[in-house]
């Protein structure tokens, strides 16, 4: 096997990479460095996509590197085009002081989810978290004007990189009492091996690692920072592709590397095994999330704690351990990720206008710009889980799934704190749409608005959005007989 | 042909929101007279032997891999709630006809309730009844908190969050029946033999969830609050149609699917059903807002549709159905009344403020209606009310003959309330509570021609219905008969 | 003549239509809107003289039968029909209604004032012609919301106590009769009163139930009559009504309750009414005796009418309750004597006693009050009036030659033979009704001409086409009463074998 065809098999990846110096150099050259900027880095994604669905159907390099199945192909898709919406947001806000910079951390960060979701080996897995990782510190902290994002990027940091020892620490002692790294070959192994207690601790500590990356509580103490304070475009990509990817992979690892040690997560079935311990991150993760989430008065920091509580949801789909399960959980994230953009969106213009994005600021935003107001109730009454919008066929999906997969209902106790959880998050949703619709408006704003070219293209991408939203909910088979079909 | 209106009623509710605003209105009035034309249509033209069982009209698969269809099915009780949907719908678009500020969106959430009604009682696939049942409550936040008063966040968020709630038991229940059945088809749903270990404790999961939204006692008390927060149309909308939403759903889906649960628990329905008709009655008579005595009286005549469904006969059952129909009438009267030509005018509801206006002659049309309404309230004969009460309690004596004695004092406490209310409000004496009242009677704007259409179409309604309840028994009777729980 | 019924059902119905919607001349008032409702009352009491005369005097059971599906889930039908009974009540509404509208000066709000009046007349009607239970509670409670307004708007003082009273006391015993025949119907699947009469010989219910719903409908009826203790609306409504409803009140719609006691509560609970007889009788005795007394009290001259309303309806219910009730095995002379006695009284007091309260109006129109102090020597003044009234409080005391003889002798006698001693108290009632009435003509009518008398004018012209015919007609009953008894003699018969 030749370089030539891993090139072509990583394509993708490779136009990334492209991209990302081409930007790199154009920012550092160019005098309207941002437009120039955002112009090739989209159309290095637009040419990114094309190139995957010009991979071959399906492929396998280096027992598991770089795979290649339409699960794969799909979610490189996925990513690509959050990492596209999120350029385009960054489009709109007020210019980095190293567009080019930034635009290529951004796209670097894409390479890294695509190595991710490629990726079935630990090894590559771990270094397409690094890349995305080390990628997102910087971007968190990238504004240097603000103390908060200096704050968010430490914090962002020290907590990764921790997570990250911990994750390595884990994927080695796994490597060494089983002596391969491919997942498959490690679920063949764990098939005929009784667990000892040393790689238990290997699981556990991947696992750990991994609710670290998709602000599962009680790891998600990074998150609420990060979301808050970090630049409105980065916080939108962490929110969404970061957590598609690290979701993808997580399934990856559990139903595939893991397979063998599953156990049991029902009420009265408990089993030692990776199921349990997810569903216990994913109780947890739902009862804080919501409930730390009720006293926000930031619509940001609102974000991450409801952030803590959908990685729960979405967790409960991995529990169910079976096909119908990691779809589900795949169709959730992805869905939330549309979401997320899309309310980052929206409360970037918001910050921009009014100078924070407090609930305060949100109000009588209806009167002002009736097309953001009427997106930000889309994404908002997704989340809760109202339908006919995605989030609610989502969560239906999840929670059915969920039940189907115990014997006798046995996880009813995960879906019922799943539907607790999400009546209690209808209320703080409802608060945001409260300051939105009905607060009379507190804020003088003197200028009005200005029909830029800016403003428009980010009005449209979260129209997109909002649009993508309620379509995916009206006709949610689009995407979930695609992902179910994907899964072999 | 029946599934148009649920579309008409979406596309109307998008083109509310985005044409200009002087065309909202009309547009709304558009949309429902049509809906309601489509509902008389096909009452008229559909032969009752065709309405006996639950048929379908419109399936066609939506998520394949789950078992998800956009199925549509009608019989005999859909059919009565869609009309009374559509005449409700008329009437609370003609008593909104002066919304002044932010036409657009209130007529879109309106709509938007509307269609979900619509939804809901076309319904027979689990998953789809589901999605119109939730798509209600945020229309219903809005409503409330953007266009309603006294208290309106606080009545919006309770009404919202308790609906909420219910929803969220019934989506337990849902799920348990979607993955024990293996099925989402209601049809195919109500033939499935679930396991009676599993019947007892899904069904009173799933009806509570349903009954929560139907107002029973003791989780009815985001009614009274919500829809005397709500403005004129929201209150006349959400007594009248949604709360119905909660009492069919429990019809058709909790007690059809799980029987041998319904038949474990009809006793305990019965029981809350009757302390909810009584306890309503008697909290109504305490009441000093008008709006608060007719948010009340909606529970004790919802006690009535819920003991209807305790029977568990045919006769009892179709009572309920007829109750339902009834009293979304007779509830938009009231709160017609109430909200749009009282309140709007008067800028009061306190009932001691309002005894010293002498409404009777200021505005004697809508004395006139508010004692029309009165009457169907209480359930003189004559009104659709007594046709719906008779027939429960007739069915009520067969299986709980107590209850209809417990019912009977309800009754009489009904009307006492009602007579209060009716007193206080149009019967008092000018200036004899001391109350400075600085509001002439010439200084009231008439009744408008839109609030005399609205009225007249909601009496004559309540009145055909009870002098020749046959009309819409003879299609009730046969679809009830065609359920399963039935003794 | 078919459909003759249904019509005298529907014709004032129609005329409240029209009332509604003829047009108002200066200042809002109604032109001749009392002409417009006298109209239709002509046009139905003509179809009931139509009804009369096509009468079969001799035939048994319902004629002008009509029957029609209504409600068939619950066996409720259209079902209207007269027999002797029915036929004496639709003439006697025919004609105290317009007597009443005629008596009434036109109040404010002519308009829903004559709406609301003619309603009150279709229910009547439709009370007395109707034979299944629903459709006959569908009338009943008809007659409630006009009663009920027609108190409240255009009554005198205390009118709001007084209408709500008479509203809610009346509902308390409707809904407890629904209750009760809603018992019945489970039990026996059927809502025809004629099917549920030859079904009550044999006792319709059983054990508590039975009792249960005997109470239930006594209740309800008990208190439209009203009979003792069931009668503290009845003094305050009356009272506070203009004299046109207070009229109507006791002309014909106290003569509901009687009616159902005849058609309801007799022939489908012989058993327990013979069993709890005794205490029947002791109440109705309490009317009797309690109510003259009470009247004798009295100062305003309608509250001690009022009174004297609920004594002489005591008399129908001695008489009903005399034959049902008594232990002794009856005569058939005088079951029929009684039935007789007790139709005879029906009528009659209907006349006699809204003419009084239309003397009493009169009265009140030219004093501006009603106490019966107010007044004094008006003999000298307006002798005619006087005439006239004495005329009729005679009448009501049962002065042989006036109608109101007929009926209490005839009722006396036949409880005399069936419960002796209950009657016998019961004569100290015909004795102080008549010391109240002497006390009246004694106070207005003798004596110095009072000061605030001096200018009132005798009967005008206006008043005497009024008076006349009734008075004639009331010496006409008393001389000649059998054109009456022949309506009537065969449903007495037919009765009396039903319930003797």
């Amino acid at each position: 096997m030749s370089y030539l065809e891993l090139l072509k098999l990583a394509s993708p990846e490779g136009v990334i990479v492209v991209t990302a110096l081409v930007v790199l150099s154009v920012g550092l050259v160019a005098k309207r460095a941002a437009a120039a900027c955002t112009f090739i880095a989209a159309l290095g994604i637009v040419i990114a996509i094309v190139t995957v669905l010009s991979l071959p159907r399906n492929e396998t390099m280096f027992g598991g590197m770089l795979v290649i199945s339409p699960l794969t192909s799909l979610f490189k898709i996925i990513c690509l085009a959050l990492a596209f919406f999120t350029i385009l947001l960054t489009s709109a806000e007020k210019a980095p002081r190293h567009p080019g910079e930034y635009l290529a951390l951004v796209l670097l960060a894409t390479v890294g989810l695509m190595l991710l979701v490629g990726s079935e080996e630990l090894l590559m897995i771990f270094i397409g978290l690094e890349l995305l990782g080390l990628s997102l510190y910087v971007l968190a902290g990238f504004d240097k004007t603000d103390v908060h994002s200096a704050e968010a990027g430490l914090k962002y940091f020290l907590f990764g990189s921790t997570s990250s020892a911990f994750t390595l620490f884990g994927i080695s002692l796994i490597y060494g009492m089983t002596g391969v790294t491919s997942l498959a070959a490690i679920s063949t192994k764990l098939a005929t091996m009784s667990v000892e207690p040393l790689l238990a601790v290997g699981i556990i500590m991947t696992l750990l690692g991994f609710a670290f990356k998709i602000a599962a509580a009680p790891f998600h103490l990074w998150a609420p920072d990060a979301y808050q304070g970090a630049p409105v475009p980065s916080a939108a990509f962490i929110a969404s592709g970061s957590k598609v990817a690290s979701f993808f992979v997580l399934g990856k690892i559990v139903l595939v590397g893991f397979a063998p040690v599953h156990g049991s997560a029902g009420w009265h079935t408990m089993l030692a095994g990776w199921s349990p311990i997810l569903a216990a991150l994913a109780a947890l993760s739902i009862v804080i999330g919501n409930l730390v989430a009720l006293a926000q008065s930031n619509v940001r920091r609102l974000l991450a704690y409801s952030a803590v509580a959908h990685a729960g949801y979405t967790l409960i789909g991995f529990v169910a351990a079976d096909r119908q399960g990691f779809s589900a959980a795949l169709f959730y994230t992805t869905v939330y990720a549309i979401t997320l953009i899309g309310a980052f969106g929206v409360v970037g213009v918001v910050r921009r206008e009014t100078g924070s994005d407090n609930f305060s600021n949100f109000r009588g935003l209806s009167s002002r710009s009736p097309l953001l107001a009427g997106c930000m109730a889309i994404f908002m009454l997704s989340l809760a889980g109202i339908p006919p919008l995605a989030g609610f066929f989502g969560k239906f999906y999840l929670f059915s799934v969920a039940l189907h997969a115990g014997a006798n209902h046995a996880l009813l106790w995960l879906v019922a704190l799943g539907l607790v959880g999400s009546f209690v998050s209808l209320y703080y949703y409802l608060l945001v749409l409260k300051a939105i619709f009905v607060d009379p408006s507190s804020l003088a704003l003197a200028e009005p608005k200005e029909h830029t070219v800016v403003v428009f293209w980010q009005e449209s991408t979260v129209a997109l959005l909002g649009a993508a939203v309620v379509l995916l909910g009206v006709m949610p088979n689009i995407l979930a007989s695609r992902i179910l079909a994907a899964i072999p | 042909m029946m599934a148009w209106t649920i579309y008409l009623t979406f596309a109307g509710a998008v083109l509310a929101l985005v044409l200009p605003r002087v065309f909202s209105r009309w547009i709304a009035l558009l949309t429902t007279t049509a809906g309601l034309a489509l509902g008389v249509v096909v009452f008229v033209g559909t032969p009752i032997a065709d309405l006996a069982h639950f048929r379908t009209i419109v399936s066609v698969p939506w998520v394949p891999a789950l078992g998800m269809n956009y199925h549509l099915a009608l019989d005999g009780v859909s059919l009565t709630m869609i009309l009374v949907t559509g005449i409700s719908a008329v009437s609370t678009v003609l008593f909104s006809w002066d919304v002044e500020h932010r036409q657009n969106e209130f007529f879109f959430w309106l709509l938007l309730v509307i269609a979900g009604c619509y939804g809901v009682f076309l319904s027979a696939d689990l998953f789809l009844l589901f999605v119109f049942y939730e798509l209600v409550i945020v229309p219903k936040y809005f409503i409330i908190a953007i266009f309603g008063s006294t208290n309106k966040e606080y009545g919006a968020m309770k009404l919202t969050l308790y609906s909420f709630f219910g929803g969220m038991l019934v989506f337990v229940g849902i799920l348990v029946a979607y993955v024990s059945g293996g099925s989402l088809d209601l049809n195919q749903l109500s033939q499935f033999q679930f396991s009676p270990q599993l019947q007892s404790w899904a069904f009173p999961v799933l009806f509570l969830g349903f009954a929560v939204l139907a107002g029973i006692w003791p989780l009815h008390t985001w009614a009274p609050t919500g829809h005397a927060a709500a403005p004129t149309a929201g209150s006349m909308l959400l007594a009248g149609i949604v709360m119905k939403l909660g009492s069919y759903a429990g019809l058709r889906v909790a007690m059809n699917l799980f029987p041998q649960g319904f038949q474990m628990w009809s006793k305990w329905i019965a029981v809350l059903a009757v302390i909810g008709i009584v306890y309503a009655a008697a909290v109504a008579l305490r009441q000093r807002d008008l709006k608060f005595v007719i948010g009340y009286s909606s529970v004790s005549h919802m006690g009535f549709v819920l003991l209807g469904f305790a029977t568990a006969n045919a006769l009892g059952v179709s009572g309920a159905v007829l109750q339902m129909f009834s009293h979304g009438i007779i509830a938009a009267l009231l709160f017609a009344v109430a909200g749009r030509m009282i309140y709007r005018r008067t800028h009061t509801r306190d009932l001691n403020e309002l005894s010293g206006m002498d409404l009777r002659h200021a505005m004697p049309f809508a004395a006139f209606t508010f004692v029309v309404a009165a009457a169907a309230s209480m359930g003189i004969p004559g009104f659709s009310g007594f046709a719906a009460e008779i027939t429960i309690l007739i069915g009520a004596w067969k299986t709980y003959p107590i209850a209809v004695w417990i019912a009977g004092g309800g009754i009489v406490l009904v009307a006492a309330f009602t007579l209060r209310a009716l007193n206080l409000s149009f019967f008092g004496e000018k200036g004899v509570q001391g109350q400075a009242t600085n509001l002439n009677s010439e200084e009231f704007n008439p009744i408008t021609i839109s609030e005399k259409i609205g009225a007249c179409i909601l009496m004559l309604t309540t009145v055909s219905v009870g002098v020749y309840p046959k009309l819409l028994l003879d299609r009730i009777i046969p679809a009830v008969e065609a359920m399963r729980f039935l003794k | 003549m078919a459909g003759l019924v249904t019509s005298i059902i529907l014709i004032p119905l129609l005329g409240a239509l029209v009332v509604c919607v003829w047009p108002t001349a200066t200042a809002g008032r109604l032109r001749h809107g009392r002409s417009v409702a006298l109209i239709f009352n002509i046009i139905s009491a003509g179809c009931a003289l139509a009804l009369w005369r096509n009468f079969d005097a001799g035939a048994s059971g319902l004629q002008f039968v009509e029957r029609h599906e209504w409600i068939p889930a619950i066996n409720a039908e259209y079902l209207v029909g007269v027999d002797g009974l029915s036929l004496l009540l639709v003439l006697l509404t025919s004609l105290v209604i317009p007597f009443a509208l005629l008596a009434q000066p036109v109040p404010d709000r002519s308009r829903a004032f004559y709406v609301t009046m003619l309603v009150m007349q279709s229910a009547l009607y439709g009370t007395f012609t109707a034979q299944n239970f629903v459709l006959w509670f569908l009338f009943y409670e008809m007659s409630l919301i006009p009663g009920f307004l027609l108190i409240k708007i255009w009554g005198g003082e205390n009118r709001d106590r007084a209408a709500t009273k008479f509203f809610l006391y009346t509902f308390l015993g409707s809904v407890a009769m629904l209750l009760s025949f809603l018992g019945i119907y489970i039990a026996k699947g059927t809502f025809d009163f004629a099917t549920l009469a030859s079904l009550g010989k044999t006792g319709l219910l059983t054990g508590n139930v039975a009792w249960l719903a005997f109470a239930g409908i006594f209740v309800g009826l008990a208190v439209k009559v009203p009979l003792f203790p069931f009668h503290t609306w009845l003094p305050d409504a009356y009272q506070t009504a203009p004299t046109g409803v207070s009229m109507v009140l006791t002309g014909v719609l106290s003569k509901m309750g009687v009616y159902g006691f005849v058609r309801l509560l007799l022939p489908l609970f012989p058993n327990e009414i013979k069993i709890i007889g005794p205490w029947l009788l002791a109440l109705v005795v309490c009317s009797i005796v309690f109510a003259p007394l009470a009247a004798w009290a009295q100062r305003d001259l309608k509250r001690m009418i009022a009174y004297l309303s609920i004594n002489h309806l005591g008399y129908c219910m001695l008489g009903l309750f005399a034959l049902a009730a008594s232990p002794a095995v009856a005569a058939t002379i005088d079951t029929q004597a009684a039935l007789s006695g007790v139709f005879m009284q029906i009528f009659n007091h209907g006349i006699t006693a809204a003419a009084l309260f239309y003397f009493v109006g009169l009265l009140e129109q030219r004093r501006g009050m009603r106490g019966i102090d107010d007044f004094g020597g008006l003999m000298q003044r307006t002798p005619l009036l006087c005439g006239w009234m004495s005329v009729a409080m005679f009448s009501s005391l049962g002065l042989p030659g006036l109608n109101g003889f007929i009926g209490e002798f005839l009722i006396f006698r036949s409880s005399f033979a069936m419960a002796a001693t209950f009657t016998a108290i019961g004569v100290i009632g015909l004795l102080v009704t008549a010391i109240v009435f002497m006390r009246v003509m004694r106070s207005l009518f003798s004596g110095p001409l009072a000061e605030s008398c001096s200018a009132f004018p005798d009967l005008l012209r206006s008043e005497k086409l009024v008076v006349v015919p009734v008075t004639l007609l009331m010496f006409a009953i008393g001389i000649a009463p059998q054109f009456l008894f022949n309506i009537f003699n065969t449903t007495v018969v037919q009765m009396a074998r039903l319930l003797g």
